[in-house]
């Protein structure tokens, strides 16, 4: 078989994932403390799986309309008012989908046509530049660093349009920065688009685990947002659901009903046993997830404070559970201080590099883990640090 | 006030040292100390035990109680009297069908009868007791019994 002329040169040419390389590492190794997931440390609820169980019992094991369940679009409808002051109608702007990551994907596929430009802030989630480059649109990254807490700067995003732009993707809090856009410059972003006259994808994943005392604010709550937006939100973190995959994505009628056409024809409908589960995650989860989401803030304050001990600056991040700490001044790559600290202490953390170039510099920490494994990695992570730093003094 | 989430940290885990505890709440190993003492002196905390899962070496059994109240301290003297005995490992006063709800523990089936008609049958005021043995334990103190850790998440993750 000739691969090359078989296979899409599209996907073929798509980078492979970063973290995915740093994964094939890890999986060889034994006895490893990991900082490098992406997903709560907590079992889901068990209401919620006992939810998911008792719809089983029921013997809902069917199809739902491609639009879901009217009872879980009725319940995001109210979830979504009450948390983000934004309505949406459930009959037509609402749409449940196999997590956010298949909401990016319909979205993207239902706003862009070849050529098109995306713009998205880097840092930032692994999947947002592949899934544009499979549309046959272009993604650009607008970089964000450290003197703007890794939010997106306004200035930064209006120097970067150009006359293909056509959609902004945002992602606060932020996967892997734990970044959070302040209120004005989330307000500048919003001027910015409707002048320019962009479309929002906003993904939301992050936005109940905040815990600098601010409320969350979703740019499509801002005046004239509403229209242009489409806000992504989903249960995999916040719920700690996972596994359950499921998501959904409210925005324009319009973008949803061409939505609804791909996700007829690829994946009909997340399971009907997840739908159930999410039901009752928005109706009765809130105190599960409150608790989830103050034990997510103690380990926060732990660890940010235990970096800086030890010398690696890490700013103290709003909301998700990654922390963002700085290993410049080991004179080390991200990637190499990465492999040095598997090796050498057998603490797995993601190098920055892993979501884009000006991730160099820092390592993305989950603390999403068990308390005395956060003590312990942390313990191990400060015996390199002065095992560098000696060397350094050394040389 | 750290006492509430000191409480929450020492009933999920009670060898964290005052140290591990300051960290973890953000406070002064002082404080954690100051308040542990506090809670201690309150009464509020009572003791550190280990949770031991003895399901298959001794026998324990959970005794209803009905009995008597008394004219002054209605049922709390007889509750200590019963509650002194080493054999109860705990006792409460229950609202319902009847008043003391005892748990005991013996090496053997003969050790939880013998406490029954020698001990606390006999006593004045007791008018009768139920007995139920107990099978198996599932879950003690907010622990699961014999669960098999929950399935490994991948090491790295998007
Ligand atoms: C920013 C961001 N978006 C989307 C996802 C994927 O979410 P889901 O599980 O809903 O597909 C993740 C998961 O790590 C994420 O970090």
């Amino acid at each position: 078989m000739d691969w090359n002329h078989t296979l899409s040169r599209q996907i073929a040419q798509l980078p492979r994932s970063g973290i995915r390389e740093f994964f094939d590492l890890v999986i060889g190794s034994k006895g490893i403390i990991s900082l490098g997931v992406g997903e709560p440390d907590f079992v889901t609820p068990w209401h919620v799986r006992e939810a998911a169980i008792y719809s089983l019992e029921k013997g809902h094991t069917t199809y739902t309309s491609n639009y879901g369940l009217e009872s879980l679009r009725r319940a995001i409808s109210q979830y979504v008012q009450d948390f983000f002051h934004v309505e949406y109608d459930p009959t037509c702007e609402i749409l449940p989908t196999v997590g956010v990551s298949q909401a990016i994907d319909l979205a993207l596929r239902c706003l862009l046509n070849p050529g098109d430009e995306v713009l998205y802030h880097e840092p930032g989630y692994v999947s947002y530049a592949p899934t544009v480059s499979m549309t046959y649109a272009h993604a650009t990254p607008i970089q964000t660093s450290i003197d703007d807490l890794f939010a997106l700067s306004p200035q930064k995003l209006e120097e970067a349009i150009s006359p293909a732009t056509k959609v902004l993707m945002l992602n606060f809090p932020t996967n892997p920065t734990g970044s959070i856009a302040p209120l004005g410059t989330l307000k500048k972003i919003a001027d910015i688009c409707r002048k320019h006259d962009i479309f929002v994808l906003t993904d939301e994943i992050y936005s109940e685990l905040r815990y600098d005392g601010e409320t969350h604010t979703s740019i499509a709550s801002l005046p004239g947002m509403k229209e242009r937006t489409l806000l992504l939100h989903g249960f995999s973190k916040a719920f700690a659901m996972t596994g359950m995959r499921l998501g959904y994505a409210c925005g324009p009628r319009e973008l949803i009903d061409l939505m609804v056409k791909i996700h007829s024809y690829t994946m009909i409908c997340p399971s009907i046993t997840s739908q159930e589960a999410g039901i009752e995650a928005l109706k009765n989860g809130k105190p599960a997830m409150e608790e989830m989401r103050d034990s997510y803030h103690r380990r926060r304050d732990y660890i940010v404070k235990r970096f800086n001990e030890m010398g690696m600056d890490c700013h103290m991040p709003g909301g998700a559970f990654y922390t963002f700490p700085s290993v410049k001044r080991f004179g080390l790559s991200s990637r190499d201080f990465a492999l040095r600290l598997l090796k050498e202490q057998k603490v797995a953390a993601v190098p920055g590099t892993a979501f884009g170039s000006c991730g160099e510099g820092y390592l993305r920490c989950c603390y999403a883990t068990g308390f005395n494994l956060l003590e312990q990695a942390c313990d191990k992570m400060a015996h390199f640090c002065e095992s560098l730093q000696s060397q350094q003094t050394c040389v | 006030m750290i006492q509430e989430a000191l409480l929450k940290l020492l009933e999920e885990d009670a060898r964290l040292s005052d140290r591990q505890i300051a960290a973890r709440l953000g406070t002064s190993e002082e404080e954690v100390a100051s308040s542990r003492a506090e809670l201690e002196q309150q009464g509020r905390i009572v003791g550190y035990q280990t949770i031991v899962n003895d399901d298959s070496i001794g026998v324990a059994a959970f005794i209803e109680v009905r009995c008597t109240p008394e004219q002054e301290g209605g049922f709390n003297r007889l509750a200590e009297r019963i509650a002194r005995f080493d054999e109860v490992r705990s006792c409460f006063l229950m609202s319902g069908g009847y008043d003391l709800l005892v748990m005991v523990e013996a090496k053997d089936l003969m050790g939880v009868a013998k406490f029954v008609t020698d001990k606390l049958s006999s006593m004045g005021g007791v008018l009768s007791t139920s007995t139920h043995f107990r099978l198996k334990t599932y879950k003690l103190n907010g622990l699961m019994f014999d669960v098999p850790s929950s399935s490994e998440r991948i090491s790295v993750a998007p």
